[in-house]
């Protein structure tokens, strides 16, 4: 055969392989969505969950999720900017960094349920934090650190160095440069990453089992004052997510529309992780333009 | 290729008075020895051309004037500007780059609007009065040849210019900051004949007010635009004198060889 037919038949089994991919995804997302979304309902979205009875809700799920993810970008984003500055803005070409970068992936092949062991054993049991919310937002800042700061770090070195220069030769210092230059031009990336990152803890149940529990008390939504116990925003109390919901679920459960919750649950978690990667687009889109007014 | 004794060479002593001045530099990249020697006056209010063939050592040598091979390259040797020797140590590195501005072979404006490119550095540098701003800004920009095609214009992105255009709102960058001296590292490489053109025009204006000190691989514009050059060549200052001796009186042969076009 000649070049231009190889060149066709790879051509072929790419756009099959491709096909393929897609076939895969469009399958999976249908049918979730297809079995799920027609079980959502307001009433499912706003009423507690039932233990032994239908008719349950995921409303306090929903919200131990949302508020696992908030605590978590707080605790996880401000150690994974510094660090990831710090990779590419400042470290040495030396054996050193190669180890900080050779540790920081290796702590991203963790598996999630190892990360939640850990936390349990550490967070949970020693030093007595108990399965909360506070807990499982460590857990999963373990889980979500070594990603985050790749993320940053890339998005940071795929700023030209001209930049960096550019900076430097108008006397700006080192910081200056990195904090006003070269991170506002890094932010459309930083953010998509983050954005994505929230996605995959949004869905994490593996790590959250031992350490945010897998129980959603009873909360108040009107009592605002973080130390009281019964407050949804109390940081020290249990709270079972969505997705150790969609886990408990399907393995324990005694409530007669188990799988009705489940598809519905699982249709919520897909629909606010696919408004998140849209999302992300759109703000990335939008934040560059801002900084770079570029109309 | 032929070869030349490097230790051949003529330096002349240059009558102007001098807005900077290097004793013995050397410069290292770790083991390879990049810059030898180098003794060089450069004059005030004149634009100095730097040539040479690539590799020569010619942007390494500019580029420690202000202190940016600094953790790049170990540079020893004085470089005395306003009787204080800046290659010190001990010298505020930021302070010296905002008496010696530094333009780059390809344009790089920040990804802000125009104004802010401008204005950035000057607030950075402390300057907080907006009436001082906007004069900065009008008068670089008009400094620089480019006032009149972004007047209306200034809020938009610096990257929606075009590469000419961009290279002369980082010349117009640097004035603004006021320095004394300003280093340009091949800096109409990237652009067309128009726009070099323009760029050359621009720096006979600038160099009333500016010490000008200017790389170039184009023999022609150095030749066109300088009043001294000096020929360097595998890292030696081979000879330095005003330009026009250098392309048509040149006292080495190297030099010679080299303008005429039968190098190497």
């Amino acid at each position: 055969m000649n070049a231009k037919k190889w060149d066709h038949v790879a051509t072929g089994i790419i756009y099959a392989l491709v096909a393929a991919v897609v076939f895969i995804l469009i399958a999976i997302l249908g049918y979730i969505l297809f079995n799920g979304v027609p079980n959502i309902s307001w009433h499912f979205l706003t009423s507690p969950a039932q233990s032994f009875s239908a008719g349950g809700g995921i409303r306090d799920q929903l919200f131990n999720s949302l508020y696992l993810l908030v605590l978590t970008i707080i605790v996880s984003l401000p150690i994974g900017l510094g660090a990831g500055i710090y990779l590419s803005e400042y470290a040495a070409e030396n054996w050193f960094t190669d180890l900080i970068r050779t540790s920081v992936e290796v702590l991203s092949s963790l598996p999630s349920v190892v990360v939640g062991l850990f936390g349990y054993l550490l967070f949970v049991i020693k030093l007595n934090l108990g399965f909360s919310i506070l807990s499982g937002a460590i857990a999963l800042t373990f889980f979500n650190l070594p990603l985050l700061t790749r993320n940053i770090e890339e998005s940071l070195r795929s700023v030209p160095n001209l930049q960096r220069e550019a900076g430097m030769s108008l006397g700006l210092s080192n910081w200056k440069t990195t904090t006003k230059i070269v991170l506002p031009a890094a932010l459309p990336g930083i953010l998509t990453g983050l954005i994505l990152s929230a996605g995959r803890i949004f869905g994490e149940a593996a790590a959250l089992i031992y350490t945010a529990g897998q129980s959603a008390p009873t909360v108040d939504y009107t009592n605002w004052n973080i130390f009281s116990a019964t407050s949804f925003l109390n940081p020290m109390r249990p709270a079972e997510t969505l997705a150790v919901h969609i886990w408990k679920v399907n393995t324990e459960s005694v409530t007669p529309d188990a799988a009705l919750i489940s598809s519905a649950s699982s249709a919520v978690l897909i629909i606010v992780i696919l408004i998140f990667n849209l999302g992300a687009r759109f703000l990335g889109n939008k934040l560059y333009k801002k900084i770079t007014a570029t109309k | 290729m032929k070869e030349y004794n490097l230790n051949d060479s003529y330096i002349t002593n240059i009558p102007e008075r001098k807005a900077l001045t290097t004793k013995d530099l050397q410069v290292y990249y770790g083991d390879n020895h990049a810059i030898f020697d180098a003794n060089l006056d450069f004059p005030r209010y004149k634009i100095t051309a730097l040539i040479g063939a690539s590799g020569c050592g010619k942007s390494t040598f500019l580029r420690c004037l202000n202190r940016m091979n600094d953790k790049v390259a170990k540079v020893d040797g004085e470089i005395m500007y306003r009787n204080v020797n800046i290659n010190d140590p001990k010298i505020n590195v930021y302070e010296v780059r905002q008496h010696i501005g530094m333009v780059f072979q390809r344009p790089n404006p920040f990804a802000k609007s125009i104004q802010e490119n401008i204005t950035f550095a000057l607030k950075n540098a402390g300057i907080k009065d907006k009436t001082e701003l906007e004069k900065r800004l009008e008068q670089s920009l008009k400094g620089a040849a480019l006032w009149d095609e972004v007047k209306d214009d200034l809020n938009k992105s610096a990257l929606a210019l075009s590469g000419g255009q961009q290279q002369r709102l980082c010349i117009a960058r640097s004035i603004a900051m006021h320095p004394d001296i300003l280093l340009l590292d091949e800096p109409a490489s990237a652009l067309d004949p128009i726009s070099t053109s323009k760029i050359e025009e621009t720096l006979q204006e600038l160099k009333k007010d500016y010490s000008i000190i200017i790389v170039t691989h184009n023999l022609q514009q150095a030749s066109r635009i300088s009043d001294y050059t000096a020929f360097l060549h595998l890292g030696h200052v081979i000879e330095y004198n005003s330009t026009a001796n250098v392309f048509t009186n040149p006292k080495i042969q190297t030099t010679e060889d080299y303008v005429s076009g039968n190098f190497g």
